[in-house]
């Protein structure tokens, strides 16, 4: 067998072995351990906290409530997303370096921070109750803050960007001329998009969707900040179980539970759009 | 009949007039050639006869209808894009079909006129291939198929073969010119290829800086051209400033600083009165080389070869006649003159023609 390919990949082979599948093999190894106290665990190898999880509904919901959201977030993301990447796919504005510096802008920007914003913007003495009363609209602050709809903006808000650089980059890779092309042939502008420029897009949407939905479902910080005592997602169940009960072989069962899920979310993503799609759209 | 027209046309982007009032006439199932160097305007005027720009002013008419607010899919017009523009996502045969589908084509109608379409650029039973399976010549051929399949009032033709390699393009041009005299549709083809606009036109038009030069069919404008911005664009050209000597009832007599006094037929000098000057065109393949002393037919000037351009049955050969620097294209006889001989010059008045000086 060749030598060469393997020497080449070994930084990286073992880079990702040591620290990625050696700490998830602890991980895994920890959800067998038993939780005494806090903080205190007994080395042993049993699945009450596997239990926990397949009977306990808690977790269930938790479940639940991961997936409903990540989808919510990630549809809305699409939809939101793609208007403006395609106008600054489309636009004959010159300095469009300047309208994606400004998307990425934000990055610049600790996401802690950009969550937190939100609050001065939604909160009962934030900046959109104060216009409001300012204008007269209305006497007494609305009650926006820590609700499931706040958490999905702060996740728009920090997501978006990722759905917008990666449908930018499939439009920008469709041939100018293909929608003139399907307007000749009869096609109104409506139709043009949906028969050219959609299809071809599909593979940056399809990218965007996977990373928003994978983002998501992973995050607990937004959920913590934004939320009310019911937006809680699976991960915030692991932040708690480490964070809070100190209990760390649940902690560890939960934490392998989530990266299983979002781990089969992406193979199932790769079987059905996968790479063969990918690269068929550029055939 | 007219197939289209274009009246006063003009198109201005921002401060830049890229078409500048342009009126011409594109013959009912006639192939039109809009010949210029990039940037006269030639693009924008296909663009704007397929919808894909707003005239600024003057009128498009299609079959003697204005079309100026007629969006572009109700237009019916066939374009052929320089990079083909096939959709990459779609087979052949679903390219092929894409506008018959707006045209209520039924499904076993649409596969017979696929079919036959394929035929007719003779690439039958590609159907269920992908745009990226074929070359860049058999991409260009169903480009043109999607083109003509939907039987266009119009077929607009943006230089179709210059992403074509040379041997492929003169190919293709012969058979692009045979299919549009089969199927008889108004052709308006855009290139600034001149040897592609002289091989397939009925009709030239010459443009530059947004203006038309000149309208004629391909000798004419060969041969005759109106002004020194075709004569030089359409093949290579010497251009010699003349003033009128005196004339009779057949020539003009002009004196030229180099040649003595040319004798040219009244035919091939327009509008030239007594002591007024002018330009005398000849063409480089009409500026013959002799060995000094032979027999000069017309008007004979020392020279000598500065440079010689192999060419194999020709050869280009770059003359100097006193302080005038001259092109010759000849058929080598023997052997091609090499650099530094002394040679004569001569022009034969028959093949010059004469224009007006140019005011600057």
């Amino acid at each position: 067998m060749e030598r060469r390919p393997w020497i080449l990949l070994a930084p990286a082979l073992v880079t990702i072995v040591m620290l990625v599948v050696v700490p998830m093999s602890f991980i895994l190894v920890y959800s067998f351990y038993e939780n005494i106290d806090l903080a205190v665990d007994r080395v042993a190898f049993q699945f009450s906290n596997w239990q926990a999880l397949f009977l306990d509904n808690y977790y269930r919901i938790a479940i639940w409530k991961t997936l409903r959201l990540s989808v919510i977030v990630t549809v809305l993301a699409a939809v939101l997303g793609y208007i403006p990447a395609y106008f600054i796919a489309m636009t004959k504005f010159r300095q469009r370096w300047l309208l994606l510096l400004l998307l990425i802008l934000p990055f610049w920007i600790s996401f802690i921070i950009r969550t937190l914003s939100w609050i001065h913007i939604l909160g009962n003495q934030g900046a959109l109750n104060g216009l409001l009363q300012w204008l007269g609209v209305i006497d007494a602050p609305l009650q926006m803050m820590f609700t499931e709809a706040t958490v999905i903006v702060g996740f728009l808000h920090v997501f978006l960007p990722y759905m917008i650089l990666n449908v930018y980059v499939s439009l920008e890779g469709i041939d100018r001329n293909l929608e003139p092309a399907a307007r000749t042939l009869g096609a109104t502008p409506w139709q043009a998009f949906l028969e050219v420029t959609l299809p071809l897009s599909l593979p940056g949407l399809a990218a965007g969707c996977l990373l928003v939905f994978v983002l998501t479902g992973g995050s607990y910080v937004t959920p913590l900040i934004l939320g009310g005592p019911s937006d809680y997602l699976f991960g915030n169940l692991i932040h708690d179980a480490v964070v809070s009960e100190l209990n760390w072989p649940m902690g560890a069962t939960l934490s392998f539970t989530l990266l299983v899920l979002l781990g089969a979310v992406v193979v199932a993503y790769s079987r059905l759009m996968g790479l063969n799609q990918l690269s068929k759209a550029f055939r | 009949m007219a197939g289209v027209e274009l009246k006063n046309v003009v198109k201005s982007f921002g401060a830049v007039t890229a078409v500048k009032d342009v009126d011409v006439t594109f013959d009912e199932g006639s192939f039109t050639t809009l010949l210029g160097p990039s940037g006269c305007g030639k693009t924008t005027i296909l663009r704007m006869v397929a919808g894909l720009e707003a005239p600024t002013g003057g009128d498009i008419l299609v079959a003697g209808k204005r079309v100026n607010d007629v969006p572009i899919h109700k237009r019916n017009l066939g374009l052929v894009f320089q990079n083909y523009a096939l959709f990459p996502h779609r087979t052949i045969g679903q390219n092929i079909a894409f506008g018959l589908k707006y045209r209520g084509v039924s499904k076993s109608d649409a596969a017979t006129k696929v079919k036959r379409a394929l035929d007719i650029v003779r690439l039958p039973g590609v159907e269920d291939r992908y745009p990226t399976q074929l070359s860049g010549g058999q991409q260009q051929r169903i480009a043109l198929a999607r083109a003509i399949v939907i039987e266009p009032d119009v077929l607009l033709l943006d230089e179709p073969l210059s992403a074509l390699d040379a041997n492929l393009r003169e190919e293709m041009r012969v058979e692009l010119k045979a299919i549009q005299h089969r199927i008889g549709v108004t052709s308006i083809f855009v290139t600034h290829d001149q040897s592609e606009a002289l091989a397939m036109s009925d009709k030239i038009i010459v443009m530059s800086d947004g203006k038309v030069q000149q309208v004629g069919a391909p000798e004419e404008v060969y041969n005759n051209p109106a002004n020194e911005f075709v004569a030089s664009f359409l093949g290579a050209s010497n251009i010699l400033d003349v003033t009128v000597a005196g004339s009779d009832q057949d020539s003009i007599a002009l004196s030229t600083a180099h040649f003595g006094t040319i004798p040219v037929p009244r035919s091939r000098a327009t509008n030239l009165g007594d002591g007024s000057s002018g330009r005398l065109v000849v063409r480089a393949e009409k500026l013959q080389l002799v060995v000094p002393g032979s027999k000069v037919t017309g008007v004979g000037a020392k020279g000598t070869v500065e440079a010689v351009d192999y060419q194999g049955q020709i050869a280009r050969y770059f003359v100097k006649v006193g302080d005038l620097q001259l092109q010759a294209m000849n058929m080598i006889e023997g052997r091609p003159f090499g650099a530094g001989t002394e040679v004569t010059v001569q022009i034969n008045p028959q093949d010059c023609s004469v224009l007006p000086a140019e005011v600057k």
